[in-house]
């Protein structure tokens, strides 16, 4: 049978695909934006409804109503935007669905690209959904159509939650069968949609007493496994990738009983024999100790090891290396860590717009006593980085408009907010017009480089509105100044940063200019 | 068989097709990969590597283990350092000697060069040469890999089925000169890497 090299991700898009999707929404996120990438570009994938979204809410909320006539739908997004669709993923367990839904978590333990370590597994829990944590890439593509099934069968959304080393790592994937898109169906039971109190309260108790039933179902599950061992002095739970590791760290097999844990909610009779068995019990999972929490409780067993007693870090990425030190062996490193070798941060590519109007930027508040520069998250949040120095804040999206007004609010001038184009449709809007209704003293900079660079150039949702926009939430006309980010219009873009700053009011500065990377790749095409 | 290879450079530099031709290659011959890549904000001109990891056997962790590479390929020298507590007692660094400078604290050359000797197997080179004397700058990733084949654990009959598989979409003549950088690299270390 035919294979094929593919990323986690990659794997992830070609299940969904082949598991009848009818539509993927998303908006980008480093670990996660190769799934939706892969299914805009999958010749098996031209009936599928792939645009990105304006955010992460907006696709969960598309996704559910494609799942409310019946077809199948997957949504994606990194960690950080189940906090932004979480009012919609939440009700939705609530209201329970008709197509199958299926939301991808990519976490991001160690932070390779994001500003916190968060785990959506919580989000699971919460919402009393079944989950799913791939322990390979072959199986991440074999779980996705028993995710929609199971999705389906339980009329709840399924968590299918990876992490970044699952996402960004290759392998050989075995393709199975294809399986056609569900047709449109009538929901049953149509007042379920309606979460009016009294239906609300009907649902959730429905929700509740399904949970015993989702418990057998994953101590059942083929995903999740007890493995036996000869030495019963230790017992290893081991979750998603974190089963790897510790295979790693025992070639010739290991000696310990263990249980692995790719479907949730927790198999407890599984837990409850390996605890029983074993004098004391290791748990591994990359991310946030979910599990090792909830065997410990409030009162704390103390046979158990994890990130909460110190057997592993309390942050940061499991790795086959503190896997091999939990486990009690040695690392076998021959050479020490390099004296010299320095950090190499990442910074905005040469010829970038946004360095333009940093360096705009940076002279014309150096006129002020205490300006402060509120920002965002994208590829200008590496203004914070010398040699610009540029940016006082980077929180979440759309923040930096919001935090700008409440501190001018309290007195703050200048109160700057940069905010990329892409950042700015995504969460930035509303806060804009919280600022127009107050007429807040703030210059927002609207650095717009046509697209959604950080994550690799996808399409951006306000491209070529963004004038319209502001001018709709309010914004006068004559305080949105366009100007083209160069070296030549370096005097343009400071005197009309000067003005704004002195108006009293909210202003939007929009210098526009085509990110490099995406115009590099846009003429290397046409060659 | 089982290598572990660790590919290092900056963000930019071509290290994912290095990966992309070993992996394809391998998938060729029936072998078990895997293979992380850095994608997101460090591509922006930061450090970035890859861990590849092929076998006869199954492949358990995504991750190479410190102390555990069989070869650095690195396409920058001090990226080449960085990683050196992964490398094996006996494991090789294959490394284009062509500081990339994008930083105001980047180490004297001096002092990498001082470095890198105090290794045991290092094959150090200017690759940039290499590949402008045979006409193909625009490939001095895949001359690096030329010069590093001998270490990876596969034939350079396997590896140029990779080149041509990874490189096909975009032609023929992409396909020929990348050939041609792969040879030109394996022909720099003549009669593979010896001690």
């Amino acid at each position: 049978m035919e294979k094929l090299l593919l990323l986690g991700d990659e794997a992830i898009a070609l299940g969904a695909i082949r598991a009848g999707i009818s539509g993927v929404y998303a908006y980008p996120g480093t670990p996660s934006t190769e799934i939706t990438a892969y299914i805009q570009n999958s010749k098996e994938a031209t009936s599928v409804y792939s645009n990105w979204c304006t955010n992460e809410k907006t696709a969960m909320e598309a996704a559910l109503g494609m799942s409310y006539v019946g077809k199948r739908a997957l949504v994606c997004m990194k960690h950080v935007g189940m906090n932004v669709c979480a009012d919609a993923f939440i009700n939705s367990a609530v209201s329970g669905i008709n197509g199958g839904l299926v939301v991808l978590a990519a976490d991001d333990p160690s932070m390779h690209s994001s500003q916190n370590e968060q785990d959506s597994r919580f989000y699971g829990k919460f919402a009393m959904v079944p989950m799913l944590e791939p322990s390979s890439q072959q199986e991440a593509y074999d779980m996705m159509n028993y995710a929609f099934e199971l999705s389906e069968e339980l009329r709840t959304p399924v968590l299918f939650r990876i992490t970044t080393r699952m996402a960004h790592s290759r392998a050989a994937i075995t393709l199975g069968e294809s399986r056609p898109q569900n047709d449109m169906k009538p929901t049953d039971d149509p007042r379920r949609w309606v979460l009016l109190p009294a239906i609300a309260r009907r649902r959730y108790n429905e929700v509740l007493g399904q949970q015993p039933g989702i418990i057998k179902i994953s101590e059942e599950s083929n995903f999740n496994l007890y493995r036996d061992g000869s030495d019963h002095s230790l017992g290893v739970i081991a979750s998603g990738i974190a089963w790897n590791y510790f295979n790693e760290a025992f070639p010739e097999g290991s000696p310990y009983p263990a249980v692995k844990v790719s479907q949730y909610p927790l198999p407890k009779s599984l837990i409850a024999k390996l605890m029983k068995e074993c004098d004391r019990v290791l748990v591994l999972e990359d991310g946030q100790p979910f599990i090792e929490e909830q065997l410990r409780g409030l009162l704390d067993d103390k046979n158990i090891d994890g990130r909460l007693n110190g057997k592993l870090p309390r942050a940061g990425e499991l790795t086959p290396d503190n896997t091999r030190v939990a486990l009690g062996f040695d690392i076998n490193q021959h050479f020490e860590e390099s004296k010299i070798v320095v950090q190499r941060p990442p910074s905005m590519c040469a010829g970038c717009g946004h360095r333009d109007v940093y360096e705009s930027l940076n002279k014309i508040i150096a006129e002020y006593d205490n300006a402060k520069v509120f920002s965002d998250i994208g590829c200008y949040t590496l203004g914070a980085l010398p040699p610009f120095n540029a940016i006082d804040s980077c929180i979440d999206m759309g923040a930096s408009i919001t935090m700008a007004k409440g501190a001018s609010d309290a007195g703050q001038h200048p109160a700057v907010s940069v905010i990329g184009d892409s950042t700015f449709t995504h969460s930035g809007m509303t806060g804009l017009l919280d600022a127009v209704n107050t007429k807040s003293k703030i210059t927002v900079i609207l650095s717009d480089n046509l697209t959604t660079a950080m994550t690799g150039g996808q399409d951006s949702a306000g491209t070529y509105k963004f004038e319209a926009i502001c001018q709709g939430l309010g914004v006068e006309p004559e305080h949105i100044r366009v100007v083209v980010p160069i070296a030549k219009n370096k005097e343009e873009i400071e005197n009309i940063l000067r003005e704004e700053i002195n108006y009293d009011g909210v202003s939007v500065v929009i210098p526009r200019r085509e990110c490099i990377q995406t115009l590099k790749r846009s003429l290397k095409k046409k060659k | 068989m089982k290598c572990d290879i660790i590919l290092s450079g900056v963000g930019g530099q071509g290290i994912l097709s290095i990966a992309a031709v070993i992996g394809e290659a391998a998938l060729a011959e029936g072998l078990e990969i895997k293979q992380t890549e850095v994608h997101g904000m460090s591509q922006r001109g930061g450090d970035v590597q890859s861990n590849l990891r092929i076998s006869s056997e199954k492949v358990d962790s995504d991750l190479i283990s410190l102390g555990g590479a069989d070869v650095i390929i690195s396409l920058e020298p001090m990226e080449a350092l960085r990683y050196i507590p992964y490398l094996g007692k006996d494991g090789w660094i294959v490394t284009s000697n062509a500081p990339f400078v994008n930083i105001t604290n980047y180490p004297e050359e001096e002092l990498l060069k001082e470095e890198l000797a105090t290794l045991p197997n290092v094959f150090s080179f200017d690759v940039e040469a290499i590949a402008r004397e045979a006409g193909v700058l625009r490939s001095v990733n895949i001359v690096l890999l030329g010069a590093a084949s001998s270490a990876v654990g596969l034939t350079a009959e396997a590896l140029e089925i990779g080149i041509k598989r990874v490189f096909s979409p975009k032609g023929d003549e992409i396909v020929d000169m990348n050939i041609k950088a792969f040879r030109a690299g394996a022909e720099a270390v003549k009669g593979g890497l010896k001690k």
